[in-house]
């Protein structure tokens, strides 16, 4: 994975809320068997509408997607993570994120960050009055900043850790192996295996 | 102070534990499907990992599989190289799957508990959001995503924060024609879409205890809806019923021995949640959803809301998005609204007692002409039990089409898919726009609702017939 240290782009205002990760990559979208070539799919309904802020020429080439409360909700699908990132994505603000989202994009290297409505309310409006406005999204100071403005924000250390080391998950837990060996040989025997097949 | 039956199963499957680190807890079952898995194998075989434990493991074909024709090869291509990917690699990881055609093949969280692989006090993932499903055998479960996937393929285990609680009381009596999906329904529309985000749900009172153990996997399938990764149900006689004699229920001494340990399952009475709701069963109606999320629900004796109502702007906003996508108008009443499509199946609702309980309002009966009644078994298994009853035939006669297990028009990532402005009463988990099929609009109910709606053409409950 890629470290994230902080990251400087402009942004693009998603004014809705429970936006669902069948909008953000709907199900005939998720048949590849690759992680890339998803940014085809991305809202792919609401991009056939040519006011979709997506399509809007001032917002090309943003890489910060400021999004409604809720960002997430539904299906467990990765690929709506990989869909923001191959569309060129870094990071994502809203006030509220569905749990399972929230936990693929820290795994994935997509950083999602909590805010309160109220700010992302005003970065809707700075970016509507100046789509050229940069933005940037420290992860190592935990502040956003853009103009004059600084926002601070909260996130985890231990997340915070692995997206600035670019760290894998299994690479850490396979540094406890042993533990889980230990764990293994002490589970119950009552406890079902799908090996071999009973029927 | 005691503990929740969830921090219980936490405790039991904890491998490490360190001061600001998520736990890394054991997976006692990982269920796999065609979706979410292959990035996963890819990527354990790019770092030459094999599968820790393919004897916790275990696959199926379900999200893209064809209903109809299932002896012949899948017609849309990529669909056919997802599903031959999963084969080729459980083959290479020695992982056992139920491929189309088996008589064990099936919506995965219909599979796990028929198996009886799903059992009380484990932990079980899957790259599936209805993973939750599995909590109502007192099982802490919850979907993940592909990286995720691969972490469990490599080392039978998760780093995750502890999540908070929430216990979720529903006492009192269902009346004649209310289910369990209409209690679930009924709590996302109180606690909103977000309302679960960060919790563990646990269901608890009279109105849950008197469930079946398939109107259980109702209330905790739709967990994911109210924004829980997990919901629960502590186990009980009903559980352990159903358990028994699976065939990969435990027999002989390990019967007795996690009796004794699935009976220990229950939060404390003194056990303190992090927030508490209650619901009156007595008072709850059929319930059916109106707009583009799941929170958007209410009893089917009601008009269409007045956005202009609505005091929050965000939720007004997405009340206006929302009835403009469903061509509704605000006042009408639910039960006017004509529909094209009944799908009854799906992992929320495609097991044998929505079934029977569909025939049951279906038989000698006819749908309306104006009507597609599509009727998708759980699994291979619920097909062949629903034949052998004379479900089949009760549908045939009503005008409705007898299909082969799978995910089918819950997500329609197979060829079962609403046209565009199509409208559909769906006894599934998601009416997201286009989640039916692109501009496919739908209303979420329960077998019931679905099984009436079909016969009158207009969402309607049996007591309308």
């Amino acid at each position: 994975m890629e470290k994230f240290i902080a990251h400087t782009g402009r942004a693009i205002p998603l004014r809705r809320s429970n936006v669902d990760t069948d909008q953000i990559i709907p199900a005939v979208y998720l048949k590849r068997v690759t992680k890339s070539g998803f940014e085809d799919g991305l809202f792919s309904a609401w991009r056939s509408d040519p006011e979709f802020v997506l399509n809007k020429s001032e917002y090309q080439g943003a890489t910060i997607l400021v999004a409604g409360p809720d960002f997430g909700t539904g299906s467990s699908r990765e690929h709506a993570v990989w869909a923001l990132q191959n569309y060129g994505f870094k990071v994502v603000l809203s006030s509220r994120f569905a749990d399972i989202f929230r936990g693929n994009s820290q795994k994935a290297g997509l950083l999602t960050v909590l805010i309160p409505q109220v700010v992302i309310e005003e970065i809707w409006q700075e970016i509507e009055s100046d789509p050229k406005l940069a933005i940037t999204v420290d992860l190592e100071s935990k502040t956003i900043r853009y103009g004059s403005a600084i926002h601070t924000f909260e996130i985890d250390d231990y997340t915070r850790w692995r997206l600035m080391e670019g760290l894998d998950d299994i690479g850490l837990t396979l540094k406890k192996i042993d533990q889980v060996s230990a764990f293994e040989a002490k589970r119950a025997a009552f406890k079902p295996q799908t090996l071999p097949i009973r029927a | 102070m005691g503990t929740t039956l969830a921090e219980k199963i936490w405790a039991d499957h904890i491998v490490s534990s360190a001061a600001n680190e998520p736990d890394l807890l054991y997976i006692d079952l990982h269920l796999i499907h065609e979706v979410t898995s292959p990035q996963a194998f890819d990527g354990l075989r790019l770092a030459g990992r094999p599968v820790r434990r393919p004897d916790l493991t275990i696959a199926t074909e379900d999200h893209n599989v064809p209903t109809q024709n299932i002896n012949l090869p899948i017609a849309d291509p990529v669909s056919k190289l997802q599903v031959d990917t999963l084969r080729a690699n459980c083959k290479e990881f020695g992982v056992r799957i139920h491929s189309l055609g088996d008589a064990e093949q099936g919506i995965v969280h219909v599979v796990g508990p028929q198996l009886g692989i799903t059992q009380p006090g484990m932990t079980i993932v899957c790259g599936d959001s209805h993973t939750s499903t599995h909590g109502a055998f007192g099982a802490l479960a919850f979907g993940i995503g592909t990286s995720e996937v691969e972490h469990v393929l490599a080392t039978q285990t998760l780093p995750l924060i502890r999540p908070k609680t929430m216990a979720i009381n529903v006492e009192g009596t269902l009346k004649a024609g209310v289910t369990s999906k209409d209690i679930i329904l009924a709590i996302i529309a109180k606690i909103g879409t977000g309302g679960g985000q960060g919790y563990v749900l646990e269901y608890r009172g009279s109105a849950i205890r008197a469930l079946s153990m398939e109107g259980r996997m109702t209330v905790c399938n739709m967990s994911i809806e109210a924004g829980a990764r997990a919901g629960l149900i502590a186990p009980d006689e009903t559980t352990f019923t159903y358990v028994k004699d699976k065939p990969h229920a435990p027999t002989g001494a390990d019967w007795d021995s996690a009796l004794t340990y699935w009976k220990t399952l229950q939060s404390d009475s003194d056990a303190v949640f992090d927030k508490e709701i209650t619901i009156n069963a007595d008072e709850l109606e059929p319930f059916v959803t109106w707009g583009t999320n799941p929170g958007q629900g209410l009893p089917l004796n009601s008009n269409i809301p007045n956005p202009a109502d609505i005091a929050d702007v965000e939720e007004r906003g997405a009340a206006e998005r929302a009835l403009t996508y469903m061509g509704l108008t605000a006042g009408t009443p639910l039960k006017s609204v004509s529909v094209d499509t009944v799908f009854l199946g799906s992992c929320t609702n495609g097991r044998i007692e929505d079934l029977r309980a569909a025939a049951d309002i279906l038989k000698g009966k006819k749908i309306a002409d104006s009507v597609r009644l599509l009727v998708v078994p759980g699994s291979a298994r619920v097909r062949l039990q629903a034949e052998s009853e004379g479900l089949d035939k009760i549908f045939l006669d009503a005008g409705g089409e007898w299909r082969n297990a799978g995910c089918s028009m819950c997500l329609g990532m197979n060829p079962d898919q609403l046209k565009p402005q199509e409208r559909a009463a769906s006894t599934s988990n998601r009416n997201f726009e286009g989640r039916q099929g692109k501009g496919g609009r739908t209303h979420l109910v329960s077998p019931l609702v679905a099984a009436a709606t079909a016969i009158r053409g207009t969402l309607s409950s049996p007591a309308d017939l």
